[in-house]
């Protein structure tokens, strides 16, 4: 295996150290390793990689993806999927179940697991289904696939509401007799049975059905008040409106054990962008007001929102290529989810680098008891690394994506920050911002 | 104007000049032939996704007078309702050389994905889409109101001139409703005074910002005595499960314009409809069918409308001659 070297790296946003990374694993960390006594034999062969400059952070960690292996190939596969991860600087990524068939049952899970482990490129953690089909009526066999070699930890009926709150009730607790979470995807779906966009002053003008913030935050409200109930963990999946922001910082006040992510969309884009009709900003939940954005910026920012989840949904062309309201809903978002953090979060002051790691590679980590990712960069621990130039801008072209999609609402906008390189248990996945090939 | 997309897109200058060809065009129309020359040798498709013999007759009708070779596509005899994509009909329709198209869409935008996207070049005219803009429908109704109440009752040339001072009330299904939309735009741009009048389940959430003012009780807009009352047709079908009203009787007791409310407007106000009528539920026929009643006239009036807007979508850059050429009753200017 090769050993790598990279000098000068800011760790976290900090001071220039060197890095060395051999047999998967941080060996030594320092200024000028290849003076030293010990590693520097080891440092000296090393392959170096210029990192003046540069950021490193662990390897980034999405609790929220949608691969569409199997079922939907035309769209993305696991392969392409986590070829976009890898350049998106992420090291594991989070399978969501809506694929088809649905990742209710072993089989699928460890299917996903498999195709995820011979791509090579991410760590792919299957979601379970929380209910048979995501039908919402019976549960999944939870315990299959948390005992599978899949070993599930997040399930979730993502694309679809657990809506009753019986099965919600009976998921959160059943979930506790392994560690897993039930993350939600909080859409009252009566209130939004025909919803196209958010509602508000622009749906009103544009005539399409509206999408109220109430039906996330009506949902919000009834499960973190049944997760305290029953005493168990809730993840609230992209928190859109300010009031979703102040009904989770109620609840954790109260000490309810619920965590809650936010999307880089919801971060940097609001409803006005519908006015074009472009099928493209149609995301579920959709992209809201100004005032959301804000709110949801600082909930990130004060620890109300634990991670940033990319919610990555690609979709082929002829499902966006038509008019707003038979279009999909979803964006692509894995190589432009650290761009828009920086953009959103880091130049306008609200975060450090330090906090990036926090909320895209040690929260997502450990609300997925991933073990072996999210973890601080010292030495013995495993090499899952994110290395960033913050100086570089650069215009997002989707066509020229690794996803097999080209859904990003981010085209044509110049973006700050580029994944210079990223290393999978030791091994480069991209190197000098392009895939290393034949893994 | 390359497209007429949504009444809210016009300038007061821009609808001036539509509502004057508008006039330009009904002088013709008065003539034992109706027939101009205009756009001979243009192709004008009708492109309907969804129902609406009314509104498609009218546009051809228009179309005809204007000389232009006329394509009706309706979705439902089409290859559209064996799952053809809107982008390879606008490919299709461009292969085939039209110069405008007129497109009628259950979807909300689709005007406007067809216009932007690159599928095709000619003009497009939206013929109302979804629960977004009808603006030929928001056009003759200016024209309508205009002719009556700054014309007729005014005793002038209304050509020129916009709706400035007059107050127009629209009672229905505001939520619903494209036509409220497209009128509470162009109204405001010609300077009258707005009102719309709906139980509060029909008035969007977020229509704070629209130039209008919105009211709840439609007998106490009466007493403001407005010039006109445009009534929008209400949905039986609205009624169901989660309804937006309890029922029928109740909607038409306070939204209904009846002998009662009727009798109350001013001596010189005009009672509009865009039509089809539900007789008995918002109106009833003492009032639909008054000598204070245009909706007839309105239906006349779409047909001089739609005139202008092919005219000046196909002819404005000059290409073309104006209606009647040597003996045009009316200048057209700014067409553009």
């Amino acid at each position: 295996m090769t050993t790598y070297l990279l000098t000068g790296a800011r760790v976290l946003g900090e001071a220039p150290t060197d890095v060395l990374i051999a047999d998967g694993k941080i060996a030594a960390l320092g200024s000028d390793l290849t003076q030293g006594a010990e590693a520097a034999d080891a440092a000296r062969d090393a392959q170096r990689i210029e990192a003046e400059g540069l950021v490193l952070l662990p390897g980034l960690v999405d609790l929220h993806t949608h691969l569409r292996e199997p079922g939907r190939e035309d769209a993305e596969t696991v392969a392409s999927g986590t070829r976009a991860a890898a350049l998106g600087g992420f090291t594991c990524v989070h399978a969501m179940a809506n694929t088809s068939p649905v990742a209710d049952t072993a089989g699928v899970v460890e299917q996903v697991w498999r195709l995820g482990r011979d791509a090579g490129y991410a760590d792919v953690r299957p979601v379970g289904a929380v209910t048979v089909g995501l039908a919402g009526e019976q549960l999944a066999e939870l315990g299959a696939m948390a005992q599978s070699a899949a070993a599930v930890r997040v399930f979730s009926d993502d694309g679809r509401c657990v809506a009753d709150p019986v099965v919600m009730r009976r998921a959160l607790e059943y979930a506790k007799a392994f560690d897993a979470v039930i993350a939600q995807h909080a859409q009252e779906p009566r209130l939004t049975a025909t919803a196209q966009m958010h509602e508000g002053v622009v749906s009103a003008e544009l005539g399409l059905a509206g999408w109220p913030a109430v039906a996330e935050e009506a949902i919000i409200a009834r499960d973190v008040l049944l997760a305290e109930h029953v005493g168990s963990r809730l993840h609230v999946l992209h928190l859109s409106t300010a009031g979703s922001v102040e009904i989770v910082r109620w609840a954790k006040t109260r000490g309810i054990d619920v965590t809650a992510e936010a999307t880089p969309h919801h971060l940097y884009l609001t409803d006005e962008l519908v006015r074009s009709y472009d099928p493209v900003f149609k995301v579920n939940p959709p992209l809201r007001t100004e005032a959301d954005v804000e709110a949801v910026r600082a909930g990130l920012a004060d620890g109300t929102i634990d991670v940033v989840g990319t919610d990555h949904a690609p979709h082929p062309r002829e499902d966006k290529d038509c008019e707003w309201a038979a279009a999909a809903f979803g964006m692509t978002g894995l190589e432009t989810a650290l761009s828009v953090v920086q953009a959103a979060m880091v130049e306008t002051g609200r975060m450090t680098w330090a906090d990036v790691a926090r909320v895209m590679s040690f929260e997502p980590a450990r609300i997925g008891r991933v073990a072996d990712q999210g973890r601080p960069i010292a030495v013995g621990e495993p090499a899952n690394l994110t290395l960033v130039d913050p100086d570089a801008r650069r215009v997002v072209v989707p066509q020229e994506q690794a996803t097999a999609s080209m859904n990003s609402p981010f085209g044509g906008m110049e973006l700050p920050g580029r994944v210079v390189a990223t290393f999978l248990h030791g091994r480069p996945t991209v190197l000098d911002g392009r895939l290393v090939e034949g893994r | 104007m390359k497209h007429l997309l949504s009444a809210g897109d016009l300038s007061r200058s821009e609808a001036v000049t539509i509502l004057d060809t508008t006039a330009a065009m009904a002088a013709t129309q008065e003539r034992e032939i109706k027939k101009l020359p205009t756009l001979r040798g243009r192709t004008v498709v009708n492109l309907f996704f969804e129902d609406s013999t009314r509104t498609r007759i009218s546009f051809e009708t228009a179309a005809k007078r204007l000389s232009a070779d006329v394509i009706n596509f309706s979705a439902r005899g089409s290859s559209v309702s064996k799952g053809e994509s809107l982008k390879d009909t606008a490919l299709t329709l461009q292969a085939m050389g039209a110069d405008a198209v007129v497109i009628r869409h259950s979807a909300s935008g689709a005007p406007h994905v067809l216009a932007r996207s690159g599928w095709m070049t000619g003009a497009v005219l939206n013929a109302g889409d979804g629960t977004h803009q009808h603006p030929t429908q928001a056009l003759l109704d200016a024209y309508t109101l205009r002719r009556h109440l700054v014309g007729l009752r005014g005793g002038v040339d209304p050509v020129g001139h916009g709706l400035d001072g007059q107050h127009v009330v629209i009672v229905g299904d505001i939520l619903h409703s494209r036509v409220a939309r497209s009128n509470v735009e162009l109204l405001h741009t010609l300077g009258a005074r707005v009102t719309l009048v709906a139980p509060p389940t029909l008035v969007p959430v977020g229509v704070e910002p629209w130039t209008c003012e919105v009211s709840y009780d439609f007998d106490q807009v009466l007493d403001t005595e407005p010039d006109a009352v445009m009534m929008l047709r209400v949905q039986r079908e609205r009624m169901g499960g989660g309804g937006f009203f309890p029922s029928a009787l109740e909607y038409s007791r306070s939204y209904g314009l009846d002998a009662r409310r009727f009798a109350r407007l001013p001596d010189h106000a005009i009672v509009m409809h865009p039509g089809p009528m539900n007789r008995g539920l918002e109106i009833s026929a003492d009032a639909a069918d008054s000598p204070r009643s245009v909706i007839v006239e309105q239906v006349g009036n779409g047909v001089a409308v739609r005139m202008a807007a092919l005219y000046l979508l196909l002819a404005g850059a000059g290409d073309a001659s104006p209606p009647g050429h040597a003996e045009n009753p009316a200048p057209i200017e700014g067409a553009a």
